[in-house]
């Protein structure tokens, strides 16, 4: 009986460790960040693009890269939510969500929201090629659209299904065609739809695979849909790999920025999700 | 009574979250007799089953005070080992939940646990319970086959042929008939009826025709507390409380 | 409608599609077995042995498998089995936080923090020389990018199985570990395989945060203490030259069709079982 005790108290123990290294990694990643990043901070680096001579230790911050992302991010997520948007909804008003051909297709989905973004980035960098288009703002956009739909349907989807199908019901019998039916239900989910675009809008963010050859890189700020563009990702990239110590403690800075970003976005989408499920339920 | 009471339940009071579930039980159940508790649902029948091996403990936000006496023996003091407590009842849930493992593994698992290596002691108990509920002949081909291939009826008896292997003193049914078809039903309330020579028997249910036909006791419980208890056919058929009469009503016409 | 759902998903099949196409160039002119065993990288003189970025991967993939797998395996029992629900509650979001992280943050705080971990405190105890910049590296930031993936999947898993079960086997005798051993995790079993399959089809494909820590250097890793150049990081970091070099563009195509395929397997096998789990709870 005493071995048992002791067997149930050891891997208890073993438990709560784990569970502080996976728990606890968060916060040190993130304090780290801080850590490095913070000494290098300051609003120059918020509010101004690289002066010439940014890599090498010189004036000025990464304002284009700020801006950059926020274009890409902002257009991959308005133009995914046109798509995904209607093809939540056939999947699940018109395809009846349940039958097997909806299954197969949320399958299909999921296995596209697994696809690494380097794949994507490789194939928009092939699709510009095939348009003759040059590594600009548009590539970054179409390369992040894809990498963005199927975290959308997703999202999307499993928001319209918590919508009750008696509410379905009682729209069509008033009258309605399936589409004013569709319009109803987009109401109704709007905090689920808010929160689909926080998730892709975060993500869209962060990622460099996918713009790693399609958006290019500039100093300036893109004026036009074919100027290459910088992204966060990127510009931290390029900072870390200067031989300059005052460049890499920028990189860090940037990283700062990014982070926070990011952990504002996610926190409000976790806020938002508990609100929407808690209605629901 | 004339024999000493097997469980003595004293004083408790049972709170989940900010509901009194149970209010202020005091009841005996006695030794080697079946006694059913009957009630409406959601009274509490099910919490105060839940009490007697100590399952209760598991669920979040339970407060628990008063005494739960067992051969003399408070399974409440903090002192007591709780795996030593819930090996001397048997438990028979409302549907069957063999694990997830083999037939044979599923009657050898507790034995196991508590300490039973040899394989021919196993071989022999495995034995000795699945005839004691009846299903030897059914399996003793396919021991090694999957418990859940078998029909529902035949799991709730491997469940039972499975508390029985660890030798408990009382067994503890809740609604343990109510998802199997009636032949196996009656099969299950005759094993009740023979295993009552040897163990004390509790069981919750909402058929007051199964009370009736198996059972030497009944306790009426509404709303968190005893209305009536006493011999079966008193508490059926002469009830001396208004709520029991209400409920039983249904039964006597 | 139709058409726009229909043409997302083929997305799926154009991918496949386009990456052969442009993979043709070079299985023309090498066999599938040549690119896929030799080693010798020179694309100048036409050599493309994909030997040592496989390896890479598998190296990589693999560290931070063993490294993640366990952990999650407890932290998951730990919080849907033992922990109170309060706890439950704080901890739930913090590992969830862990997931938004951008890779390029992985990949900085590997080179803040675990470059220098290897080089000074780990790697003086097995070998003379290394300046942190290995395959185990690329596991552990890789271990931390997918620990919330595994502790999701697990815990959904867990939260399926139904508590009577457990009731069960507690009312047997037995503890709470006997209980979690003998029964939920035989129980939970083919849901905690989806989860590796899954775990290791995203770490074969993340990118940034591997080239930043592995040390890019083409050449088959022996400890984990070597320099490693895994397939995705080879794509990124080459494509400036891509199309500069003949068959550089498709030999890097290549690379890309490689782990597009064993991804989308891994992706589809794992999905299978998890569907087939849902089926068999609903019925």
């Amino acid at each position: 009986m005493k071995r048992r005790k002791y067997e149930e108290l050891f891997f208890r123990l073993l438990m709560v460790v784990a569970t502080v290294f996976v728990a606890g990694s968060f916060f040190l990643i993130v304090g780290t960040i801080f850590y490095k990043g913070a000494p290098y901070m300051n609003l120059d680096m918020i509010t101004k693009t690289p002066g010439g001579g940014f890599y090498i230790g010189k004036e000025g911050g990464i304002l284009n890269a700020i801006v950059g992302s926020m274009y890409i991010a902002g257009g991959a997520t308005v133009l995914g939510l046109l798509i995904s948007i209607p093809v939540a909804i056939y999947i699940n008003m018109y395809m009846d969500g349940k039958t097997f051909w909806a299954n197969t297709l949320r399958m299909a989905f999921d296995v596209l929201f697994g696809i690494p973004s380097i794949v994507y980035g490789a194939f928009g960098f092939l699709i510009m090629v095939y348009f003759g288009l040059r590594a600009s703002l548009l590539g970054g956009i179409i390369a992040v659209t894809l990498l963005v739909i199927p975290i959308l349907v997703r999202t999307l989807d499993e928001v319209i299904r918590t919508v009750p199908f008696e509410l379905r019901d009682a729209a069509l019998s008033l009258g309605s065609t399936r589409w004013e039916m569709a319009k109803v239900v987009l109401r109704q989910i709007r905090p689920g739809i808010f929160t689909a675009i926080l998730l892709s809008f975060g993500r869209a963010i962060g990622d460099v695979a996918s713009v790693l050859f399609t958006a290019g890189f500039s100093d300036n700020i893109p004026t036009s849909l074919h100027e290459p563009a910088a992204t966060l990702p990127l510009a931290i990239f390029f900072q870390l790999s200067s031989p300059v110590e005052e460049v890499q403690g920028r990189g860090y800075a940037s990283a700062l920025v990014l982070t926070i970003v990011v952990l504002i976005i996610t926190v409000l989408s976790e806020v938002f999700i508990k609100r929407f499920f808690k209605h629901k339920i | 009574m004339a024999n000493k009471p097997h469980i003595s339940v004293q004083e408790l009071n049972v709170h989940l979250g900010n509901q009194h579930i149970l209010n202020d039980i005091n009841i005996d159940i006695p030794n080697k007799k079946v006694t059913s508790i009957i009630g409406p649902s959601g009274c509490g029948k099910t919490t105060l089953l839940k009490t007697f091996n100590r399952l209760l403990d598991n669920s979040d936000d339970v407060k628990i005070t008063g005494k739960v006496l067992v051969d003399g023996e408070n399974i409440y003091d903090p002192n007591v080992e709780v795996t030593h407590i819930r090996k001397k009842m048997g438990l028979l849930s409302q549907r069957p939940y063999p694990l997830p493992m083999s037939i044979y593994d599923n009657v050898a698992y507790g034995p196991r646990i508590h300490g039973t290596r040899k394989k021919q002691e196993l071989d022999e108990l495995v034995e000795k319970q699945l005839k004691a509920t009846g299903l030897w002949e059914e399996v003793k081909d396919r021991l090694s086959g999957s418990a859940t291939r078998l029909s529902i009826g035949q799991q709730q008896r491997l469940c039972l042929a499975r508390g029985l292997a660890v030798g408990p003193e009382i067994i503890l049914g809740d609604e343990s008939t109510s998802a199997l078809d009636p032949v196996s039903t009656h099969i299950i309330e005759d094993l009740f009826m023979q295993l009552k020579e040897q163990y004390s028997i509790v069981l919750v249910t909402h058929i007051l025709r199964q009370a009736a036909r198996i059972s030497d006791y009944i306790i009426f419980v509404y709303m968190g507390k005893i209305i009536e208890y006493g011999p079966a056919s008193e508490v059926l058929q002469n009830p001396k409380e208004e709520l029991t009469k209400q409920y039983v009503k249904g039964y006597i016409t | 409608m139709l058409v726009l759902t229909l043409a997302s998903v083929s997305v799926l099949i154009v991918i496949g599609i386009g990456l052969y196409y442009h993979s043709m160039p070079i299985l023309h002119k090498l066999s599938l077995s040549d690119l896929l065993s030799t080693s010798v990288w020179k694309p100048l003189k036409g050599l493309f042995g994909f030997y040592p970025f496989i390896m890479g991967t598998l190296w990589v993939t693999g560290i931070s498998i063993i490294i993640a797998l366990p952990l999650c395996l407890l932290t998951a029992l730990y919080i849907n089995e033992y922990a109170p629900s309060r706890i439950r509650k704080v901890l739930t979001p913090f590992v969830n936080l862990l997931s938004g992280i951008p890779p390029v943050i992985f990949g900085v705080w590997g080179v803040l923090f675990i470059i220098p971990l290897i080089q000074d405190h780990i790697a003086p105890h097995f070998v003379s020389f290394s300046t942190g910049y290995s395959v185990l590296a690329g596991g552990i930031v890789l271990a931390v990018m997918i620990f919330p993936l595994i502790v999701s999947i697990i815990s959904e898993v867990l939260r399926t199985i139904p508590q009577d079960l457990r009731d069960a086997s507690l009312a047997l005798g037995a503890t709470k570990w006997e209980t979690t051993r003998k029964v939920i995790l035989r129980k939970a079993l083919p849901g905690i395989i989806a989860a590796l399959v899954l775990a290791i089809s995203r770490a074969f494909g993340e990118t940034i945060a591997v080239l930043m820590v592995c040390g890019n250097n083409a050449v088959v890793p022996h400890s984990v203490f070597d320099p490693g150049y895994p397939l995705p990081a080879l794509i990124a970091n080459n494509y400036g030259e891509m199309l500069s070099i003949p068959m550089y563009d498709s030999a890097l195509m290549f690379a890309a069709l490689l782990l597009f395929i064993i991804i989308l397997l891994f992706n589809i096998i794992s999905r299978v079982i998890l569907a087939r789990l849902e089926r068999k709870l609903a019925s």
